[in-house]
Parts: C-alpha cells; sequence; structure tokens
C-alpha cells in the first residue's frame, strides 16, 4: 500500500502539484484511519491532506483514477458476458417500465452481443438517460467504449483519441435534443421558456456525466492495457496556470477563463499591499529637524518622504487574428482587471487595421461581453484581414504616437508572424523611443522564433524586453513585475 | 468526542442533528480532523456554509466555540494575549504607596508580581489553548490577515502551544479542533496549507440543495424546492459576477412560501430575481438566458 501510495505522489508532483513530505506522510497517516474498501472516502483523505488548492483538483482527480480505478477492468472477460448480463437486466427493464418494446429482439438472441447494432445501441443509451437508471447507464458506457472506441492493445495513443472517437460515433448532440423534446412533450399543457431551460439544462447535466463515465471507461481500459506509470503520462491534465494558451481545447479555455479572475484578484492584492509597504522614500529634511528639538538638537529620529506610489500607464497593442486570439483575451482581461494598479490602461486592437478599444472594455462591466463587442465592433481588418504587423505599427505611429509619453509603458501582444509582409520595424523603433518601455509577449515557444514567418528577432532589437508568454504563470509573472 | 467522531457516518449523523446537511467529503475530513488532530482548512465561494460548519460541529461536539475574526491588522495583541498595561500601573503606584508607609520590596519582587497570569489578558487563541474543556477553535477568514501575521498561527496549528516570553510555554491541555476558513482572496502561505487538511465547500448538488431549502425552509413544499433548486442551478451555469449563495436561496425561498407561491411562473421568477442576483447585469443577463422577460 506504502508503494502505491509513494508512486501516486510522486506522480501527483510529476504534474506539477508540490506535495511536501510531511503532505505524504499525513496521508499515509489518515489512510490508516479510513475504510479501505470505501473508494470516496479513501479518495477524500487522500484529497484532504495531498492537494491543498482547489485548482488541483482536477489534476487530482484524473491521477487518483489511474491508480485506483474503481473496478479493475478484466481486458480477457468477454463481451458476450457483459451483454448477457445487460439482456438480463434490460428484460427487468422491460418488464417494470412499459417502454422495452424493442428490447425483446435483443433478448431474443441472447448473448451474441456483436450483432447489436451502433443504431440500436444508441437507442438504449437514450432510454437509460430518458428513465435516468444509473447501473444500466454504466453498462451502457463499457459495451459503447467496446463498440466504438476501438481499442488497439499497445497502441500509443492518448485516451482523449478514443474518447473522441466514441463521442463522436455516440452523437451525444443529437441525443440531448432527443431527450430535450421527450421530455418537453411529455409535459401537459404550455410549457414556458424557463420550464423548457431548466429540462434542457437537467439534460445536459446527465449527458455532462455520461461523457464523464465514457471517459473513466476508456481510462479504466487503458490502464489495464499499460499499466498506471505510462498511462499517467500521456493522461495527465495539466494544471489551469500551466495550460498552453495556443493550444487550449474548449475545455481547458473554461478553465483557463475560471483561472484568471481570481488570479487577477489575488495579483491586485499582492500589488497593493506590495506598494503601501514599500520601502520608504527620501529623507524629509524639514521633518527631521523639526523631531530633533524633542531630542535638544540631536537628530536622534530620521523622518522620510513617504514614497510616491508612481503607477506606470499602460498601453496594450494586441494582435486578435484566429491564431493567437486567445491569448489576447487572456491578457487584455487581466490588465484591465489589475486597471486600479496601473494610472491609466488604454487597449488597442489589429489584426492588418488598428483600432482603440479601450472605451468598449471599460465601458462593459462584464468583460466577456466587452471582448466579444470587440471582435464584432472593432474596424481592425484592412485588407484580408491576415496579420500585418508592419502596416499596424506605422498607422498606430501616424495616428497615436504623439499620445505616447515617457510615462507610458507599450506591451505589444503577438506572435509577429507577418505574413512575409514589410516588417515597419522602424515605426516600432520610434515608438520605443518615446516611450518609457517597449515589451514584446510572445504566445510562441522560444523555439519557433524567427522560424517561417516570424520575424521577432528584427522587432526584438528595439524592444526593452520580450518575453514567452505562453500560460498563465508566465503571464502573472510579467504583470507583476510591470506593476 | 470520540464516540461522535467515531466514522465518518457518525459525523455525518451528528451534523445533520444540527441541520447542517454534510456530504461525504466534509463528514470525511471532519472525522479526519478528529482522528489526527489536525487543522481543517475550509475553502470555497462565499455562502456556502463555511462558518456554519464549525459551529455545527462545536456544538455536535458539545463543545466550547471559540472565535477568531481576522481583518487587516490583526496583531499578535488581538489574535493571542496581552498584558493589562492598566492594572500594571496601578500595582506599581500600590507599591508606591506600600513603600512609603515602610515596607521593604526589591525590583524583582515587583517584575514577577506583574507579569502573572493576573495581569494576562486573554486572547481568543491562549483562551483555545488554555481551555480545561472541549473547545472547537474558528478562525475566520484567514485570508484576511496579512502575511506576516499568518505566522503567528503557525506555532499554535502544528504544536498548539504558545510561547509568552516572561511566562514560558503554554501547551495545551486538550487537542482542541481548529477551522480556518477562507475566501480566496489570496494566496495563503505554503507553511500553513501544509499544517492543515484542506476541504472544499463547493456549491452543493442539486439533490443536497433541495434538502437544505427542505431543512431550512418552514413549510415548503417539495415541488417548490425542486423548482428552486433546479433555477439556482442554472444561473450558476451562467458566467455571472456573483452565483448565488446557499444563504440567498434560503432566503428565496422563504420569500416565495411568504407570499404564498407554490409554483414559480416567469413572472414571479423576473419579480424577485434580486433576492439572488445582486448585479443588475447579471439579473439582466439572467432574465434573457432564463427566457422570463418573453
Amino acid at each position: 500500500m506504502l508503494d502505491l501510495l509513494a508512486g501516486f505522489v510522486s506522480q501527483l508532483r510529476r504534474s506539477g502539484i508540490d506535495i511536501s513530505l510531511t503532505e505524504s506522510l499525513d496521508a499515509a497517516r489518515a489512510i490508516e484511519h479510513m475504510d479501505l474498501g470505501d473508494r470516496e472516502s479513501f479518495k477524500y483523505a487522500l484529497a484532504a491532506t495531498l492537494v491543498k488548492d482547489h485548482s488541483h483538483s482536477g489534476a487530482f482527480d484524473t491521477v487518483f483514477d489511474i491508480y485506483f480505478a474503481s473496478s479493475a477492468y478484466d481486458p480477457a472477460g468477454d463481451i458476450a458476458g457483459e451483454l448477457s448480463e445487460l439482456d438480463a437486466d434490460q428484460g427487468t427493464q422491460a418488464g417494470s417500465a412499459s417502454l422495452g418494446q424493442d428490447s425483446g429482439m435483443n433478448a431474443g438472441q441472447g448473448g451474441n452481443g456483436q450483432s447489436l447494432s451502433p443504431e440500436e445501441l444508441i437507442e438504449m443509451i437514450y432510454k437509460a438517460l430518458l428513465m435516468d437508471d444509473q447501473e444500466w447507464q454504466r453498462q451502457l458506457t463499457r459495451l459503447a467504449v467496446t463498440a466504438f472506441a476501438g481499442i488497439e492493445k499497445g497502441r500509443p495513443v492518448g485516451g482523449v483519441y478514443y474518447v473522441f472517437r466514441t463521442l463522436r460515433n455516440l452523437n451525444l448532440e443529437a441525443l440531448t435534443e432527443r431527450l430535450v423534446d421527450a421530455r418537453i412533450n411529455s409535459k401537459k399543457g404550455e410549457v414556458s421558456g424557463l420550464q423548457a431551460k431548466l429540462i434542457s439544462d437537467d439534460v445536459k447535466a446527465k449527458i455532462d456525466a455520461f461523457k464523464k463515465e465514457i471517459e473513466s471507461e476508456v481510462r479504466r481500459r487503458l490502464v489495464a492495457d499499460r499499466g498506471p506509470e505510462a498511462m499517467a503520462k500521456t493522461l495527465r491534465k495539466p494544471l489551469p496556470e500551466d495550460i498552453d494558451f495556443m493550444h487550449a481545447n474548449r475545455e481547458e479555455l473554461a478553465s483557463l477563463k475560471r483561472a484568471i479572475q481570481p488570479l487577477s484578484r489575488k495579483l491586485a492584492v499582492k500589488l497593493a499591499r506590495k506598494r503601501r509597504h514599500k520601502k520608504r522614500g527620501p529623507l524629509d529634511f524639514r521633518k527631521t529637524v523639526r523631531h530633533s528639538l524633542s531630542y535638544g538638537g540631536v537628530p536622534a529620529e530620521l523622518k522620510f518622504k513617504s514614497p510616491r506610489a508612481s503607477k506606470p500607464e499602460i498601453v496594450v497593442l494586441a494582435d486578435i487574428s484566429g491564431s493567437v486570439a486567445s491569448f489576447a483575451r487572456f491578457t487584455l482581461q487581466m490588465v484591465h482587471t489589475l486597471g486600479t494598479q496601473f494610472s491609466k490602461v488604454r487597449s488597442f486592437v489589429f489584426v492588418d487595421g488598428v483600432d482603440e478599444v479601450t472605451s468598449l472594455i471599460d465601458g462593459s462591466d462584464d468583460i466577456g461581453e466587452a471582448i466579444y463587442r470587440v471582435n464584432t465592433e472593432a474596424d481592425v481588418v484592412w485588407v484580408d484581414g491576415h496579420s500585418d504587423y508592419g502596416h499596424v505599427f506605422e498607422t498606430f505611429w501616424e495616428k497615436w504616437g504623439k499620445e505616447i509619453t515617457p510615462k507610458t509603458s507599450v506591451i505589444v501582444l503577438g506572435d509577429a508572424r507577418n505574413n512575409y509582409h514589410a516588417s515597419g520595424a522602424w515605426a516600432l523603433g520610434e515608438i520605443s523611443r518615446k516611450a518609457r518601455h517597449l515589451y514584446w509577449l510572445d504566445p510562441e515557444t522560444r523555439s519557433y522564433w524567427d522560424t517561417g514567418d516570424s520575424i521577432i528577432g528584427e522587432y526584438a532589437v528595439h524592444c526593452a524586453g520580450v518575453f514567452e508568454c505562453r500560460n498563465l504563470r508566465q503571464l502573472e509573472k510579467f504583470v507583476e513585475q510591470l506593476a | 468526542m470520540s464516540d461522535v467522531f467515531a466514522s465518518p457516518k457518525d459525523v455525518s449523523r451528528g451534523l445533520e442533528g444540527q441541520s447542517y446537511l454534510s456530504n461525504e467529503s466534509i463528514a470525511s475530513v471532519v472525522y479526519l480532523a478528529a482522528k489526527l488532530g489536525k487543522p481543517v482548512l475550509v475553502e470555497g465561494p462565499a455562502g456556502t456554509g463555511k462558518t456554519e460548519l464549525a459551529k455545527a460541529v462545536a456544538s455536535m461536539a458539545g463543545a466550547r466555540l471559540i472565535r477568531l475574526q481576522c481583518y487587516e491588522g490583526l496583531d499578535e495583541s488581538k489574535a493571542l494575549y496581552e498584558w493589562n498595561y492598566k492594572k500594571q500601573l496601578l500595582r506599581i503606584q500600590a507599591q508606591n504607596i506600600a513603600e512609603a508607609e515602610g515596607a521593604e520590596v526589591t525590583w524583582k519582587d515587583i517584575e514577577d508580581d506583574i507579569f502573572s497570569e493576573e495581569f494576562l489578558l486573554e486572547r481568543p487563541l491562549l483562551q483555545a489553548i488554555r481551555s480545561e474543556d472541549q473547545v472547537v477553535l474558528l478562525i475566520d477568514e484567514v485570508d484576511r490577515v496579512e502575511i506576516e501575521t499568518e505566522a503567528l498561527l503557525l506555532e499554535i496549528l502544528s504544536e498548539y502551544q504558545v510561547s509568552i516570553p516572561e511566562l514560558g510555554t503554554v501547551t495545551a491541555s486538550q487537542v482542541p479542533m481548529v477551522f480556518l476558513t477562507s475566501n480566496n482572496m489570496r494566496e495563503l502561505s505554503e507553511a500553513l496549507k501544509r499544517r492543515c487538511l484542506f476541504l472544499y465547500v463547493d456549491y452543493p448538488e442539486l439533490e443536497r440543495e433541495k434538502e437544505i431549502i427542505k431543512a431550512k425552509v418552514e413549510g415548503v413544499t417539495d415541488e417548490l424546492a425542486d423548482q428552486v433548486g433546479r433555477i439556482v442551478r442554472t444561473l450558476r451555469e451562467l458566467d455571472l459576477k456573483k452565483h448565488p449563495s446557499v444563504s440567498e436561496t434560503l432566503d428565496w425561498a422563504r420569500a416565495l412560501v411568504l407570499t404564498g407561491i407554490a409554483t414559480i411562473d416567469p413572472e414571479t421568477a423576473k419579480a424577485t430575481l434580486n433576492l439572488l442576483l445582486k448585479y443588475k447585469s447579471d439579473i439582466e443577463k439572467a432574465s434573457k438566458e432564463l427566457t422570463l422577460s418573453a
């Protein structure tokens, strides 16, 4: 058991969760008190002692599922057995509910499950979901994974691939619609918009639970095939602060969105405190002399001026073309949440034309909507909607160049992929000469810089700093040193 | 005390007796805290009953609840102990009078005297340590104190003792149960987190919320509780500035019961939405999503 725990802990550490020695000792002591037969309470014991940050719980759940699978899947166990079990089960279903018209067909075929067509399987899932029968659903999940995932032994693909394949074949969107319709039709009389919304949310929650079930089923099978060590490596989910902006999938983007709000808030508190506790300012001569009077003219107590909080003025210039849009979004959001920490924040967005969006973002108290408006209302396309940094810098310099002062810090966000247009680096040079600092944040991995049409090197000579900024951790670090 | 904490199930039942409906994770962590003698750090959105949990555990174990409310600028003299210097001054003055009448007292006597128990003002943390009977210590909103002040808690949380330079070390006669709550306003220090068990209290699932509504709101029907629970779940799915908390849900349910509403139709929902949501933009968004305006 202890060996298993040690392996589990080291796997958690590898996915980025810091676990100290005392914490793993606590975990070992905690599980002594728990009923090991009860998987859930065992899990809570480990979670309480090992994971001290809620945003890490997703990573923890994944590793836990890999190491302590709920029921060891037996790959040698024949599918036919599963099926006949299912048929028997469904027989009782048919007995209890009058829904089972066509299930008699399956019962007739006995254990020969291979002849169950995909359509029939989907039909059964639909019914299981409609009747909200947990046990039946679980069995159907196993069946669906067998039928649709097409897992090949020893093939080194990630579990995501199999999950995707299963889900695509099941066509859950259509299933959702059917379920919603069925539920609405079963209600007598008029159905108000409110009720319809509640029903569809209810169905969505069920479908999500079903999806999770499929994911863990796939995981279980892969673990049985390859062993926990290898699986943990492929299935490990990155922590929200480590998610790559440019390659985040929808689920990861959602978790980023959830993470950025508290993160910016914490950062704002931290910066405000730092400012307050900043080292004392220069010697206040007048005050010192006045206080020396009470010591008979000896300046025993030195007085200092309180430091003047110098809040920088920020101009953000963000590329919002497709490839780097989500990166720009998160950076704009973070900078604007920290608005109080800067004396002024102005935001510009560009693709091949450039437009100011400060009022769009400040005028709305919902950042998500503001970003949406930025995408639809800002006039950022000049010719063809492909990034043209050169033209953007020239336009920016012409139109807003005179508003840049020695107090302004200019931050450019983008991957510097210029689609082989003229670089316009001279304009950036002018901006840099006038501004206090010019920083460039590039969401691409450093090794991709200056490859293909990326000309970051040409711009870099004008910048006070060029930073790789691929995830929240790096973004947070940059913003912190900026203020 | 141990009988109430015999197993996670017993804890869960005990909490239910205090009309606090827990779930498995809460019950397991409270059980572990009692078994291992470790403090519990409770985190989660506002209004999910974090403080309530400590109160329920206290009354279930028949222990006294000692509460330390944290705020920015909290220091040793407010959290741990303070010397009652006014009384000390009086004592010294009394001494002077006695001396004038011819009594012989050395400085040592006075020093020993004025730094004794009699002149010590106990603050919540010391109180919890020195208490003879069972106590539950609740350190509320620990994320509000500065990171430097957090260090003050460390000795108490790991060793259950307090060092007072003039008196020596005071060690707890019984290990108190400690709950720290945090709204996640800032990152707590690693040292503090390491010493605690971590419990995240999220918004309850639909079934549990329904049970909570039924337990806490008098005269609510099954159907109404179900509807309230479902609407609140839908609202929490939306991207709002502030999601409705459990206490706001209960307020809403109470208001509906008081006004004699048995089922929620779009009009009532629209009229009473401001009990659940506190921002204008949130209310607008929610009525659009719930298609109340149509």
